[in-house]
């Protein structure tokens, strides 16, 4: 599994590999929104959060489609999968490999956008915090949705019509995290939710993306 | 190394529901290797993902494949890392450190730092190839192992596989259309081919 992560890594930030197109996209998303909405500050720091929250949704969905395409193109997928470590080991390091190029680098930028979007600096922990809670799950569902999709030739819209639907219960607790902290609330239920959604994943859907991967594979 | 005969009893596959060949059966002892032979579309490739365990049977028995290594018409080769970087990721994942003799014997120490995106068909054949000899498997599924090699690569790769993988008590079965130059019975899948009429298999739930 080590190995398999360290691959997709190093694959990431080499050339074509696609680190950073994600954090790019979600920079521009968010540098666009003062832009269309005008310069209204009150406005912007009540939509800041869930702005915040859609745009890392959007960032983590446009790398999926690389997840699981690229091993399959150069057959690279069914060799990984006839080798000892289990499909479900694979998925699971396929996520983490994504998560770590994706939602990571999301998390740690989204406070420093912060200021664009009028958000008070005091909500700035709080949407860390969703972020970094969030984004695990946004990754192991986006994972299953590749697996689900492997060999259908442009299969990224496809894709995102599976996974966004899926994206939702997530969306709804982490922007309701961070708006609670951004307005100085108690964060209430959506913290324990947002966690119970993202170990949910964890525990589910390596198993229900490997068997994906098995069907697929014939 | 001594292990489990690869048994096969009785073995039928399918591709997309139709079935290709039925009652295939072999015994391979360690140190021998199978030639698969018969026309275009027989089932040969099927037969090897079978046998790797990417698909199941239709009907059969196969035992003491667990130790396979299949190897595909495609290399997996990743063009963003370099050769060494190839093998070394696949002699991990199978736990194993890569020795660098692998290089020598595939004849690619001369390629071993540029990447693998650079090479021409036949090296990147070759590294495919050298990936068998990494992952130190006992039993290899080599499916057109020599297409685009030359006729130097090929030999070469029948000098190892005669001498370092059966000669050290490995197996194999190959599908292939050449002379490898192995001593090596051949099995014509022509023999076995699936009665037209054979039925359907099944509904949604055979294939889940």
């Amino acid at each position: 599994m080590r190995a398999l992560l360290l691959r997709d890594l190093r694959l990431a930030v080499r050339a074509g590999g696609g680190f950073g197109l994600g954090l790019a996209f979600f920079l521009i998303v968010v540098v666009l929104v003062p832009f269309g909405l005008g310069p209204d500050r009150a406005l912007l720091s009540s939509i800041a959060p869930g702005m915040l929250w859609v745009a890392a949704l959007l960032a983590a969905l446009l790398t999926l489609d690389r997840l699981f395409a690229l091993d399959h193109e150069d057959g690279a997928l069914p060799l990984l999968a006839t080798a000892p470590l289990p499909l479900e080991g694979l998925v699971a390091a396929k996520a983490a490999a994504h998560w770590l190029t994706t939602g990571l680098p999301l998390t740690l930028a989204a406070p420093l956008l912060g200021p664009l979007l009028a958000l008070p600096p005091g909500a700035w922990p709080w949407l860390l915090a969703s972020l970094a809670i969030g984004t695990p799950a946004l990754s192991l569902i986006g994972t299953f949705g590749a697996a689900l999709t492997i060999g259908i030739r442009r299969g990224g819209l496809l894709l995102s019509l599976i996974v966004l639907p899926l994206y939702v219960p997530t969306l709804i607790f982490g922007a309701e995290m961070a708006r609670r902290g951004a307005a100085g609330l108690p964060i209430g239920a959506a913290l324990p939710m947002l966690a119970a959604l993202t170990l949910g994943c964890l525990a589910l859907l390596p198993f229900a993306a490997a068997a994906a991967l098995r069907v697929n594979l014939r | 190394m001594t292990g489990p005969v690869l048994r096969v009893a009785g073995l039928c596959v399918a591709r997309g529901g139709r079935r290709l060949v039925e009652g295939v059966s072999f015994d391979l002892a360690p140190g021998h290797a199978l030639i698969l032979r018969g026309p275009n579309g027989i089932g040969k490739t099927t037969l090897l993902r079978t046998l790797a365990g990417l698909q199941p049977p239709e009907a059969g028995e196969i035992t003491g494949a667990e130790e396979a290594a299949y190897a595909s018409h495609a290399d997996g080769v990743k063009a963003a890392l370099t050769v060494t970087e190839n093998l070394a990721f696949w002699a991990e994942l199978y736990g194993r450190e890569l020795d660098s003799a692998v290089l020598t014997t595939f004849d690619l120490a001369g390629l071993a730092e540029r990447p693998a995106g650079t090479l021409s068909s036949g090296q990147r054949r070759r590294l495919g190839l050298a990936r068998m000899a990494a992952i130190g498997r006992r039993l290899l599924l080599l499916d057109e192992p020599t297409v685009s090699l030359d006729a130097a690569s090929v030999a070469r790769f029948g000098h190892w596989l005669a001498e370092a993988h059966l000669g050290g008590g490995g197996m194999a079965v190959i599908a292939t259309h050449i002379d490898l130059g192995l001593e090596a019975p051949a099995l014509d899948l022509s023999a076995f081919r699936a009665s037209a009429e054979a039925a359907p298999a099944g509904g949604d739930e055979a294939f889940l």
